[in-house]
């Protein structure tokens, strides 16, 4: 700057600019401020060399210590594993029964399922797995497809309706709207309500006996127990997956729902599946 | 005259400093943003990605038109607990046709980057209507008008086009059969070759639980369906992704 104007009071250069006769005094950065900047620069020299950093024609410079977030993700998850190892490999090598009747195991996998089911199961079966309208309860001894740990994996595994697995279960209410008359579908649910409470007309039970057992019966059972072959529901007890009311037991006659659940061994791998199978028939209604 | 004394030239010129600053941004954002266009490991080499079906990019329509996106990311990030919670990372190459993406920046909700196959139809629908009585901790809205408003088909074949003029790979035999595929894709009774030779892995059937109609819940169902279900992960090579 041609004309240095050095301030009188204070004796410090200003920076040569005038508003209004006032001028702005040019006191240097603090010292601390300028070497924390040049140290900012030489580092972010050095992390271009020392992290992947600057593109290329192909491909961006890899950085000497070869770092990547997915590739250190993939350690992580190793080591993990490997922390779990003992206990992964001799569920992977046991069998279900091996795995309850080992106390240790049984342990691990009970844990190792609970923690599966909340992130994977707990979305429909809920939190408690106590299920709710059209997801049933894992906690009762009331199973639709078997209660023993290998049938509890089997449906886990390949899961219910589900057209992604070959495995998978199936079977399928039909609706008796085209089969029954409506007087008769009345009947038939007065008899079902029966067996576990009370009809709102005594009169139409007997004749919805003789149509229980020559049109349900083949599927639930001539003693409506139901029929696990085919994820056929016990109708002789209080437990119900869509309603216990007689409204709701001819809406299900009427256009049944059925219910769908994905197969989730491709998803979470055998060993994982094997500890949510475990974990199920640990709830209280495991056979 | 120093290099200084030029600058007050600059600084004297609004006009001059304008332009000065746009090159000055545009080359810092040049060097950031060109090479991801150019370098070949930006976008994975996957198998089985594939344009969206008419139907699920109808469905990915509603998804942006009621801001699901603003609690509902669609990114899971490589770390051990999202990997673990919601499966594989996602990769660029899954969001390659996606125009806008749906990443999203807050999780109110739960990642849905890989939601498809993860519940039932019914479930959905359910959640949908209601979404407390299936996760009584949730502070979803419910969205159960979807349910009884049917889907508008005259713009069908319109998505698609200008989904090509921004660089999906739609063929003209796709947009020719735009209209016929979202109804084919939804229908249970009807011929779904097409759709399947078209859109491989699409799910098809009834999504809302009424066959007879066709639903902007069915176009939802169907994408939240296929979410994070295309890419062949027996096919891809980890390592090569390592970035």
């Amino acid at each position: 700057m041609a004309d240095k104007h050095v301030d009188e009071i204070s004796g410090v250069e200003t920076t040569g600019h005038e508003w209004d006769g006032i001028r702005e005094l040019n006191n240097p950065m603090p010292r601390w401020w300028v070497y924390t900047f040049y140290a900012t620069i030489v580092w972010a020299v050095g992390y271009m060399i020392v992290y992947p950093a600057v593109p290329l024609l192909t491909d961006a410079t890899k950085g000497v210590i070869g770092y990547s977030s997915r590739g250190e993700l993939s350690v992580e998850l190793a080591d993990a594993k490997a922390a779990q190892a003992g206990n992964l490999e001799k569920i992977a090598a046991s069998s279900l029964d091996q795995i309850i009747a080992d106390p240790q195991l049984h342990q691990f996998a009970v844990a190792a399922g609970a923690s599966a089911f909340k992130v994977n199961c707990a979305q429909c079966h809920g939190s408690g797995a106590a299920g709710s309208a059209g997801f049933p309860n894992l906690n009762d001894d009331d199973w639709l497809w078997g209660g023993k740990p290998e049938e509890i994996y089997q449906t886990v595994a390949h899961g219910i309706r589900y057209a992604g697995d070959d495995e998978t279960r199936v079977s399928e209410m039909p609706s008796f709207t085209e089969i029954l008359k409506p007087e008769e579908i009345k009947q038939t649910a007065a008899y079902v309500v029966s067996l576990t409470g009370t009809p709102s007309n005594a009169a139409l039970v007997e004749p919805g006996k003789a149509l229980f057992e020559a049109n349900c019966a083949s599927c639930h059972g001539a003693d409506a127990k139901g029929n696990r072959e085919f994820g056929a529901p016990d109708l002789a007890d209080a437990l119900w997956l869509n309603g216990s009311s007689e409204q709701a037991i001819i809406a299900q006659m009427k256009a049944p729902k059925h219910g769908v659940m994905p197969a989730w061994l491709p998803r979470l791998g055998d060993t994982t599946v094997k500890q949510l199978a475990v974990f199920v028939h640990s709830l209280g209604g495991g056979e | 005259m120093s290099i200084l004394d030029k600058h007050a030239t600059l600084e004297r010129n609004a006009t001059l400093l304008l332009v000065g600053s746009l090159l000055v941004v545009s080359i810092g954002g040049i060097v950031e943003i060109a090479p991801l266009f150019y370098l070949e490991n930006t976008i994975e080499k996957v198998e089985g990605m594939r344009p969206y079906s008419p139907l699920e990019l109808a469905g990915r329509d509603i998804y942006v038109r009621e801001g699901c996106y603003v609690c509902h990311s669609q990114m899971i990030r490589p770390f051990r607990d999202e990997v673990e919670r919601y499966g594989h990372y996602s990769l660029a190459a899954e969001s390659m046709y996606d125009h806008p993406f749906q990443w999203g920046s807050k999780r109110t909700g739960p990642d849905l980057a890989r939601v498809g196959d993860r519940y039932s139809n019914e479930w959905h629908v359910q959640h949908m209507i209601e979404p407390r009585s299936v996760v009584p901790e949730s502070v979803m809205p419910s969205y159960a008008f979807l349910k009884s408003t049917p889907l508008d088909l005259r713009t069908v074949a319109g998505q698609l086009k200008a989904n090509r003029a921004v660089g999906v790979p739609y063929t003209d035999e796709m947009i020719e059969n735009a209209t016929a595929d979202i109804k084919a894709q939804a229908d249970p009774n009807a011929d779904t070759s097409g759709v399947e030779a078209r859109y491989p892995k699409a799910k098809l059937g009834d999504f809302d639980g009424d066959p007879q109609k066709l639903t902007e819940m069915d176009a939802l169902v169907a994408y939240l369906q296929m979410l994070g279900t295309l890419v062949d992960f027996s096919t891809y090579d980890d390592t090569t992704g390592y970035r």
